[in-house]
């Protein structure tokens, strides 16, 4: 099967990612929508991966897995310590370097 | 179950043209609901619901990865994306997400038709490159691969790529301890005893929740939580509703047990005419039965309509302590 098609799903589910980090006020969903653009661009990876006969993309897809796994750690302990303070999980309300 | 015979019943129409393959009808079946997951992750309004639709777009993803040739990465996208982080996603909402409503106001002046406008360009962008590009068909990871995926993939790990490898172990164990730091709290005052609690509550608190605060649900038709108690005027108490509940708009309006009060009141007055006629009744019932005449069925009438009349007695004096 040709890859454009799977290209255009990532390039799909990348933009709808972006949309939700832009669009959304909670800091969980546009964390998720983060994710969600990682997720594109692995297929992305793998997809050329398959079509250059080369097992190099999938290797870098499986990079991005574990740091999405660290960096999801990472930002959910500060969105769990940004709540603790602050009694909110909207990204407004997270404003005090704010002139 | 329609959506998906409806697509693969699309799949199968456009593959008749070039050559059916089980890929391609994989594909036209995942790929809508990987984009509709997408789709309800910006969409939904709690946080919860986005998750989930996320998990559903991540093992369309896993899915189509095993469509790719890559079956190592399919089995860890479901184990660590599905498994782990979409896990501990669903864990911190259970903590944070009480009040997960998003707020809908603009906090930047026209920032949302912005976004909006940069989201579509991006799409036109990229669709139009990667639609329109003519790339080959796939060579397949068959040649790459002679000993099967798996083994390719540690072939690369533990060689060329070995010290990325180390780099992301070093970055995941750094992960995992910032974020024990990070969520980690010092108690820096001592514990206050229950004592000193109340003291404090005497002190400082409105005087009047010295007691603590009225319990939920003491009223006289309906025992829940979610319903407020009345106070000795009739109002509603509002602090008696848990706050978790009012954040989460699952308590009760005051319409709906106003509804309740007018259920009580016609039911309450009705029979308080019936009752001196019950009560004079319940003697010779009562006497007849003993008996065992003939006719049976009176008494059991009249036992009907004497706790008829006897129930809206008991509401009325229930009503009458609640208000």
């Amino acid at each position: 099967m040709n890859p454009t098609p799977y290209l255009v799903l990532a390039t799909i589910l990348f933009t709808l990612g972006g949309a939700g980090v832009l669009l959304r006020r909670n800091a969980l969903i546009a964390f998720m929508s983060v994710e969600l653009m990682l997720n594109a661009a692995n297929l992305a990876f793998v997809t050329f991966a398959r079509m250059h006969g080369n097992i190099d993309g999938q290797i870098v897809a499986f990079f991005v897995m574990v740091i999405a796994a660290a960096e999801v750690v990472v930002g959910l302990a500060i969105i769990v310590m940004i709540f603790r303070t602050r009694r909110s999980a909207s990204v407004d309300d997270a404003s005090l370097l704010k002139l | 179950m329609s959506l998906l015979t409806a697509v693969a019943a699309q799949a199968s129409e456009t593959s008749t043209s070039s050559g059916t393959t089980g890929e391609e009808v994989l594909f036209w079946i995942l790929a809508p609901l990987a984009v509709l997951g997408a789709l309800g992750l910006v969409l939904s309004r709690k946080a919860v619901h986005g998750a989930l639709f996320l998990a559903m777009t991540m093992v369309s993803l896993a899915l189509l990865f095993l469509a790719l040739e890559a079956p190592f990465l399919g089995v860890v996208q479901i184990v660590v994306y599905t498994g782990a982080i979409m896990m501990l996603f669903l864990f911190v909402i259970m903590l944070v997400g009480v009040d997960a409503t998003d707020s809908r106001v603009e906090t930047i002046r026209g920032q949302r038709g912005a976004a909006a406008l940069a989201v579509l360009g991006v799409l036109v962008l990229l669709t139009a490159v990667t639609g329109r590009a003519a790339l080959p068909d796939p060579i397949g990871t068959d040649e790459a691969t002679p000993d099967g995926n798996v083994y390719a993939i540690a072939d690369l790990i533990f060689g060329r790529y070995v010290w990325a490898f180390e780099v992301v172990a070093i970055v995941l164990i750094t992960a995992a301890v910032g974020a024990m730091a990070l969520t980690h709290k010092e108690r820096v005052t001592r514990r206050l005893t229950q004592r000193e609690l109340s003291e404090r509550r005497f002190r400082d608190g409105d005087p009047r929740n010295a007691a603590g605060l009225p319990v939920p649900g003491v009223y006289a038709r309906h025992n829940a939580v979610d319903t407020p108690a009345l106070l000795p005027d009739g109002t509603p108490a509002e602090s008696s509703v848990p706050a978790v509940l009012v954040a989460r708009g699952a308590a009760r309006p005051a319409e709906e047990f106003a509804e309740d009060i007018g259920e009580i009141g016609p039911h309450g007055q009705k029979p308080s005419g019936l009752q001196p006629q019950g009560e004079g009744d319940q003697p010779e019932g009562d006497a007849t039965a003993g008996e065992g005449g003939p006719n049976d069925d009176v008494p059991a009438d009249d036992g009907g309509a004497d706790d008829d009349g006897a129930r809206p007695d008991q509401d009325e004096a229930d009503g009458g302590d609640a208000r």
